[in-house]
């Protein structure tokens, strides 16, 4: 279908027009509202005029006209005179014709990545920084957000329009931050994006609910940081671990709607070149000698990519690597899985006195994988009374459809 | 654009300096050096110190009354002591000024931009 076709170049397109659009006018909103009618006009012109050969300078060329035309209609003060007049429809001759001017294009790289970090920037609350690089970074819907992240619509597009706003009543500028700024910002949307994937990684797919691939847009928009800092190793580890945990993705979730376990899972199903390319990847980044969080998370990853089988898992490796992990990004959550990998490497005790330890700090009292990872721990020492108990502890706060099943399962296999 | 700096912080820590006059000396040899760096730069349009929240009176008109009230707008954990009004060119330079603000160390810090009346150009 031509629509299809037409939304598809839109959307690819978008983030670089926007971009352009914003450093010439300087106007988020201004440069949002130009592009959205100059995808309108495209979806009117084309299929009678042809799709025209470089889509990016036609769009850019109508919403910058289209912009000028809201300025002067937004001011209060003497009209521009010299500004040229507003075409109502760009001719065929426009699709190879006008040039965009040599900024928007030499510029096309730095405009992106300008757009990247004024949607992650820190006066921003963390949702809207997500649902606003979904939007302007992935040309996702309001529609396609909201069903993401299972809210009404009418709740995301507010959040949209506040966020506009705050962009432009704040002052928040269109810049990419400073060198002193810049790994702390980066850390902020190196974030952003994994938490787009984890949506769509630790999302149920439910029968009948129509959704975008989430992971296929944190994973565009992860290769997108790469390729406009590809001297950040970060970025390049956050593609490759993107890219592994990915990889598994098939195997999660059963045909039974139930979550399958790493050491279940079919790994003659996993995606090899996914795998094969994220360990490229960390390869690259670590040869840029500069570890970091995201580079070692890839690091385990790649571990549990590398075994053929579930028993030949290096476990000993990815306690050490949890290790450094701790070290690099202490957080109770990371504690919990550094404490999984130490029971897997056999020692299952301290493991369970480590989970113990966190557990009485009162930290992730409501986080059902502690007790999931208890109960485990319990079912695996033959203690099948107090697992029965983790179990229906961590029942009582799963959200999650699949892992619910998968619980349920296993208490039962406790007797519970 | 313009931003107000608005600083907030406990009053009960600003009192207990009374008794401390080097505590004091530091301070405000801290904002003398401050206002000096915000001048310097050219982005100071206004500032001042506020006298503590006892000394303040709330106004209201309610039903074509005025009804006069001892103390602030509302009873805060950190009461507003002062403020700027700073002319930058976006947010982040307005945040790196607030966060040298001698006061960011105890206290909370607010920037509000200031929206374009008619009359302030």
């Amino acid at each position: 279908m031509l629509t299809a076709v037409i939304d598809s170049i839109c959307r690819s397109e978008g983030a670089r027009v926007l971009a352009g659009l914003i450093r010439r006018f300087g106007d988020f909103d201004l440069a949002e509202d130009a592009l959205q009618d100059a995808f309108t006009k495209a979806m009117e012109v084309w299929p009678l005029q042809g799709l025209p050969a470089v889509p990016a300078a036609w769009l850019t060329t109508v919403a910058q006209r289209r912009a000028l035309d809201l300025i002067r209609r937004r001011a209060t003060g003497p009209v521009y005179s010299d500004e040229p007049p507003d075409i109502a429809a760009p001719e065929a001759t426009e699709s190879g014709g006008s040039e965009p001017h040599p900024a928007d294009v030499s510029g096309v790289d730095d405009d992106r990545l300008r757009l990247v970090f004024t949607c992650c920037h820190p006066a921003i609350l963390q949702p809207a920084q997500v649902a606003l690089a979904l939007r302007t970074l992935c040309g996702l819907s309001t529609r396609e957000i909201a069903r993401a992240f299972v809210e009404p619509e009418a709740t995301t597009a507010q959040r949209l329009v506040r966020v506009r706003r705050k962009i432009r009543d704040a002052g928040i500028p269109y810049e990419v931050p400073s060198r002193e700024q810049l790994p702390e910002r980066l850390q902020a949307v190196l974030g952003v994006v994994y938490l787009v994937f984890n949506e769509g990684y630790a999302a149920t797919e439910t029968p009948g609910l129509v959704r975008p691939d989430l992971c296929a847009e944190a994973i565009r928009l992860a290769r997108l940081l790469v390729e406009l800092m590809p001297q950040q190793p970060e970025a390049t580890g956050l593609l490759a671990l993107l890219l592994l945990h990915d990889a598994r993705r098939a195997t999660r979730v059963g045909s039974d709607g139930m979550l399958v376990p790493l050491e279940e899972q079919d790994r003659s199903r996993w995606n090899r070149p996914a795998i094969a390319e994220g360990l490229a990847l960390l390869d690259a980044a670590l040869a840029l000698r500069q570890r970091g969080p995201y580079q070692l998370q890839a690091a385990i990853a790649a571990l549990h990519a590398q075994a053929g089988r579930a028993e030949d898992t290096d476990w000993a490796q990815i306690t050490a690597l949890y290790g450094g992990l701790l070290r690099e990004r202490p957080s109770a959550v990371v504690e919990l899985n550094a404490a999984a990998a130490l029971a897997m490497a056999g020692d299952t005790e301290r493991a369970l006195a480590w989970i113990a330890r966190i557990a009485s700090s009162g930290e992730l009292a409501d986080y059902h994988l502690l007790h999931a990872a208890q109960a485990d721990l319990l079912r695996r020492l033959g203690r099948l009374g107090p697992a029965c108990d983790a179990y229906r502890a961590a029942l009582a706060l799963v959200r999650n459809e699949a892992e619910r099943r998968y619980l349920q399962r296993r208490l039962g296999e406790c007797g519970g | 654009m313009q931003y107000m700096i608005l600083i907030y912080g406990d009053e009960k820590n600003f009192a207990l300096m009374a008794s401390d006059p080097e505590a004091q000396r530091k301070m405000y040899e801290a904002f003398a050096g401050y206002n000096t760096e915000l001048r310097g730069a050219g982005v100071l349009r206004a500032g001042g110190e506020l006298k503590p929240t006892h000394s303040a009176t709330t106004v209201r008109v309610r039903d074509g009354k005025i009804v006069t009230v001892d103390g602030p707008f509302a009873e805060t954990k950190e009461q507003l002591g002062g403020y700027y009004i700073i002319d930058v060119p976006h947010l982040d330079d307005a945040v790196k000024w607030a966060a040298r603000c001698p006061a960011a160390h105890g206290g909370s810090i607010e920037v509000r931009p200031i929206g374009v009346t008619p009359d302030t150009h």
